[in-house]
């Protein structure tokens, strides 16, 4: 289980908004992207996830081991929290939702319809949706939003034992996630280089008649 | 796959599902004819089988836009994307729990409104057999628009204005049929061009549809 990714370059809207980015990731291991707004922390997770095509560049994984898990928690408000679990435990095969239950302390409130979940509850159901998938890789965006200290400390724990059983993350934060020092890959290093202004067309033209 | 339908019945039924709200509409607009056309059975008769066919059309319309846009809005339908389930799968599952409920109870309803509109016990028949027949292509064209429009907003207008022309071979074809089973004329060509209009939708549009979902989700 490997994630290899090699001068992947990323579109959004046509527009080109991150290129030449490359790691690797082993199973055990997580990635923490950071950047500011609007680098493209989004754009880079949904096109791992095969959301959207990459505009350049290579992606390598097993087939279908790719869990994502964006803003939107994929929770629909009129079912129970054991039923939003039990409908995603289905489609991906697992049929035993007790564990992701108590992962994110969510036991309490199985029975409770999603729409009266507190913001921060609802993220811990959606995180709690990343143990029935069975993928070994993870690829979070923003996981810690809404989420008080002692739940960050349950998601926490969850990505550990993810990664002691040989699982891989990629997260993309700019909160503190509780993880302890996670190897970090900085995105503004992956700007398109722009061409000099004027410069690039008078030098297609010579190129054009030589 | 079974899973997806299940749960797309169980949101329909619950609150806000909006079980319920295409039949009602049907009731409505059934009602309010023969009180617009005025009580001369002889005109109610012989404009029952399009009024009704019509009605139906409408009635299915109404829920078409929530079908892929609340799971667009919640983000479920990213996940959706990336499950394991082939996404021409994920379109048929949900077109057919959008038929089961709303095309299924129109087809039982419609002969109890072919009552008031002095529809007779054998145009009755064939009313319940072309809707049987032709709703599942009403489901399965309204998920290719749903899916068009998806990330649209406020696309509801823009789905209407694409899925009724489509609609058009369907409700000529099961229109024929009411009102040539009603007349006692022969009308197996009509109903063999309605199957055949359903059987080529439920064939082709998943695809479609599964296609149109991918290039607006980017």
């Amino acid at each position: 289980m490997e994630l290899v990714v090699t001068d992947l370059g990323c579109a959004r809207g046509g527009r080109v908004v991150l290129q030449g980015i490359g790691f690797r990731l082993s199973a055990g291991q997580a990635l923490v992207l950071r950047g500011p707004n609007g680098v493209g922390k989004t754009t880079l997770l949904r096109t791992l996830a095969g959301l959207q095509p990459a505009s350049g560049g290579a992606i390598s994984m097993p087939p279908e081991a790719l869990a994502y898990a964006g803003h939107a928690d994929g929770v629909k408000s009129t079912l129970s929290v054991a039923e939003n679990l039990a409908f995603w435990g289905a489609v991906h095969g697992m049929h035993d939702i007790g564990p992701a239950l108590a992962a994110m302390g969510l036991q309490g409130l199985r029975d409770r319809r999603a729409g009266q979940l507190s913001a921060g509850q609802r993220r811990r159901l959606g995180l709690a949706r990343l143990l029935v998938t069975g993928r070994p890789i993870w690829a979070l965006d923003e996981p810690t939003v809404a989420l008080d200290k002692a739940s960050v400390g349950l998601f926490a724990a969850m990505l550990h034992g993810h990664l002691a059983a040989g699982g891989a993350a990629v997260i993309a934060s700019h909160t503190g996630l509780g993880l302890g020092p996670t190897p970090e890959l900085d995105l503004i290093g992956f700007l398109p280089r722009r061409p000099p202004r004027g410069g690039a067309f008078d030098g297609a033209f010579d190129g054009a008649f030589t | 796959m079974t899973a997806l339908f299940l749960r797309d019945l169980r949101l329909a039924v619950r609150a806000g599902g909006g079980f319920g709200l295409g039949l009602a509409f049907y009731l409505l607009v059934v009602v309010l004819v023969p009180l617009a056309i005025g009580p001369d059975a002889a005109v109610l008769a012989r404009i029952a089988p399009g009024v009704l066919w019509v009605g139906a059309l409408l009635a299915c319309l109404l829920s078409l836009d929530r079908l892929f846009a609340l799971d667009f809005e919640d983000g479920s339908l990213d996940l959706l994307v990336t499950a394991p389930l082939p996404l021409e799968g994920v379109v048929a599952a949900k077109a057919l729990a959008h038929w089961v409920v709303t095309g299924l109870p129109l087809t039982l309803m419609a002969p109890v409104l072919g009552v008031m509109l002095q529809l007779g016990a054998g145009g009755a028949v064939w009313l319940v057999v072309s809707l049987a027949l032709g709703t599942p292509a009403l489901s399965v064209i309204g998920a290719f628009g749903a899916a068009l429009t998806v990330g649209v907003r406020r696309g509801g207008l823009l789905l209407s204005l694409l899925v009724l022309p489509m609609y058009v071979p369907t409700l000529i074809f099961g229109a024929e049929v009411v009102r040539r089973g009603a007349a006692g004329l022969e009308f197996g060509g009509a109903l063999v061009f309605l199957a055949a209009i359903t059987l080529g939708a439920l064939a082709l549009l998943p695809y479609a549809a599964a296609a149109a979902l991918r290039v607006n989700l980017r």
